[in-house]
Order: structure tokens, then sequence, then C-alpha cells
């Protein structure tokens, strides 16, 4: 590379530029983990802005999914007569896929954009400029603990969207539809092995990495403008929808 | 940062509920999984020719009550049959050891349980205890292989050349 003229990147080099970049950033947070575990008080704040905060949404989003695939997998079922498979349909469904990605998608609308444009603001205010110059390194106080909250958070988010979910399905199947209570039960718990809530919980784990990964970096490397942080906002949610949805069809391929 | 009692709290009680639903998700879904207070009840064993797809966890089902949960599907090596290890719930103490076992199917497209059916015997079945007359699982293949097998074999009196015929003669014989 030369140092007079400016390299146009092509397109493709570009991209590739971009996956490296944000792969040694992603091993810079890394790095700045565990320094920043033992400083728990800031990675518990950080499960409450990304976590708790997500609780209720996560919760109304998941109730109403499991009433639609109480709905859904009942009209399904009924025409081949087996009504009672509902509770396996229902749990295995969103054991393996609504959960996750359902719960992931919401999580990067939700607490991913919050992330970056909190990080965003941060450094377009000169705030994380002015840490560095205290010696003090914004990956370890302010990137790192965000990071790992959202790490912690979305499992946590995920496995509370599941509950609430079969509990929507058992609603609409068994009190609405009238399939037997003692079928829906225990059809799932006889069909459930702990496979599939270890794949829910796995893809959950990485999906947490995903969405977290893509929201810090999009604000550590907003443009210092109220137009780039917007912009870095809106990069958030698109990339980390799409990186969840490619990892689920790679981790679906991978656990069959 | 100093601390925040609400803020505390509130992540506290969102840490505990999401380890409550994965807790939940973990032992109470998977009837094989790590379910915890199953441990009581008496073990039998029964020995069958084809066990189908019967898995741990199945129900073991007496009249079409649940009265117990298979533990374990093994192979004996001895004499090439399954070894199916029942636990039986401790109040239904009083199965006659001559009743019969059997692999059944739940509905057309259900998974297989294990039914029990009463013998005569004034003697019950205990912790270790055998059932000795079980019936295999009936492999829908198996059955088609048979019903077609059937219709060859009384189709081929007509000979080999005009199969299609021998197929129709056989179906009118059906009838």
């Amino acid at each position: 590379m030369s140092a007079a003229a400016p390299v146009v990147d092509g397109p493709l080099v570009a991209m590739l530029r971009r996956v490296g970049a944000v792969g040694v950033f992603f091993i810079r947070v890394l790095a700045q983990c565990l320094p920043a575990l033992a400083r728990p008080r800031l990675v518990v704040h950080q499960i409450y802005n990304s976590g708790a905060r997500s609780l209720i949404i996560i919760m109304l989003c998941g109730l109403f999914v499991g009433m639609v695939l109480g709905l859904q997998g009942h009209d399904l079922l009924a025409r081949f007569g087996s009504e009672d498979a509902l509770g396996v349909a229902a749990a295995l469904g969103l054991l393996k896929e609504l959960g996750p990605v359902v719960g992931s998608l919401l999580f990067a609308g939700r607490a991913g954009t919050a992330l970056t444009s909190e990080i965003g603001l941060m450094k377009a205010t000169d705030q994380l400029t002015a840490m560095q110059m205290m010696a003090v390194d914004p990956l370890r106080v302010v990137v790192a603990p965000r990071f790992l909250g959202g790490l912690i958070a979305l499992p946590l988010l995920v496995a509370i969207f599941n509950v609430v979910g079969l509990f929507g399905a058992q609603l609409i199947g068994v009190q609405v539809m009238g399939v037997d209570t003692g079928a829906f039960w225990s059809q799932m718990q006889a069909a459930v092995e702990l496979d599939d809530v270890a794949e829910g919980i796995i893809k959950s784990l990485v999906f947490g990495a995903a969405c977290s990964l893509v929201a810090v970096y999009e604000g550590y490397h907003a443009a210092a403008t109220a137009e780039g942080v917007g912009l870095a906002t809106t990069r958030t949610v698109v990339n980390s929808s799409v990186l969840i949805l490619v990892l689920d069809y790679m981790l679906t391929a991978a656990f069959l | 940062m100093r601390p925040n009692r609400a803020l505390e709290i509130g992540t506290g009680l969102f840490v505990l509920l999401g380890f409550a639903a994965l807790f939940f998700l973990t032992t109470q879904l998977p009837g094989s999984g790590l379910s915890l207070g199953t441990e009581s009840g008496f073990r039998v064993t029964a020995k069958f020719d084809n066990v189908g797809d019967l898995k741990g966890g199945s129900p073991v089902s007496m009249a079409g009550v649940t009265v117990g949960r298979v533990e374990s599907v093994g192979f004996d090596p001895n004499d090439f049959r399954a070894i199916v290890t029942m636990r039986i719930a401790p109040e239904y103490d009083r199965i006659p050891v001559d009743s019969d076992a059997s692999i059944q199917t739940q509905g057309l497209l259900g998974g297989k349980y294990v039914g029990l059916g009463p013998g005569g015997s004034e003697t019950y079945l205990k912790e270790g205890g055998q059932i000795e007359f079980t019936q295999s699982a009936i492999v829908l293949e198996t059955l088609v292989n048979k019903f077609f097998a059937n219709f060859s074999s009384r189709g081929s009196d007509g000979g080999d050349s005009d199969k299609a015929s021998s197929d129709v003669a056989a179906k009118e014989d059906a009838k």
C-alpha cells in the first residue's frame, strides 16, 4: 500500500476489510472482558440496561408468538387429526427457532440500538477521547461491560421468552381450542430432549454475542456527528438482524 | 459509580427470573432429562424381541392409566433381545407377576408406550422383578411386507409372466 495516494477499495475488498475490522475489534473487546469483570458493578448496570429494561417487550411478544403458534399449530395439526401433538410442535418451535431468533431480533431493536446510540453520543461529545487522555481505556470501562451485559442478558431473556410463549400456546391450545391438558404436556415431555433445550441456549448465547458485538462496534466507530450516530444506529439493526438469521441457518445446519 | 438500590434490585429480579426460566426449561420439559423427584417406585424389567422406537421417559400404562415410566432401553447380547427397565410408581404395588407387557402406539402417529395387561397370580411384582410375557412392537413396514408377500404368493399360481393380471386376480380373490 503506497502512502502517497489514498487507496480506494473495491466493494469486495471494502467488505473484507470491514469483516476484518469487526474481527480485530472483537478480539480487543474480549481481551478487556476479564479486567471488566473485576468491576462487576459496571456489568450489573449494563445487564439492567439491556436485560431488565427489555423484559416487558420480550414477555409481551413471547406471549403473542406463543398464542399464534397455538392457533396456527392447532389449525395445521387438526387437518391430520393429531391436535394432541400441539404441545410438541409449540415447544420445539419455540425452543429451537422462534425463541432465540425472535428474542434476538427484539433485543437488537430494543437494546442494541440503545447501546450504539449511547456509545456513539459519548464519542460525538468527546467523552471517549477525554477518557483516553486520562489514561482510562474506553474499551475497558465503556465497551466491554456493555458487551458482557448483552451476552449475559440475552440468553436469560430468551429463556423467559420461551416460558411465556409456552404459556401462551397452552392458553390458546388448551383453554380455547380444547386440546387435552394431559396430552399437551405429556407428549411435549416425551418428545423434547435435553439436546433441544441445549440447542436453544447455545443459539441464544451466540446471538447475544453477535448482537452485542455489532452494537458496540457500530457505536464505537460511528462518525462523531448527530447524523453519524443516527446512521450507526440504523446499521446496528440491519446488520444484527441479517447476522442473526445467517448464523441461525448455520447453527441449525450444524445441529441437525 | 454509586450503588443504586433500585437498579440492583431490578437486575437481581431479572437475573432470578431468567434463571428460573432456564431451570424450568431444562428440568420440566424433557421427560427424560434432569427430572427431579421421580426416583420413587420400584423397577421391573421385560425383554422384547423388538421395541420399535421406545425411548427412556415413555409412559408405562395399565388400562390407559400411566402407572410408571420407562427408565432405560438396553440390549442383551446373549439372546439378542431388548431389555426395557421400567420404574413403576409405589402406589401400584399389586400388579400380578404373570402380567403381560406389550409395546403400543399412541394414536396413528404418536410415540410408543408400554402397555401392561393384568395376569391372575396372587403374587405381585416387586423391585427387580421381570415380566415374562411380552409382545413386540408392531412395525408397520413388516406388516406391509407380509401383506404384499401374501398377495404375490397367491398371485404366483398364474405364473410370473403376466404379473399385473395375476395381481388383479388376487384382488378379485380377496373380494
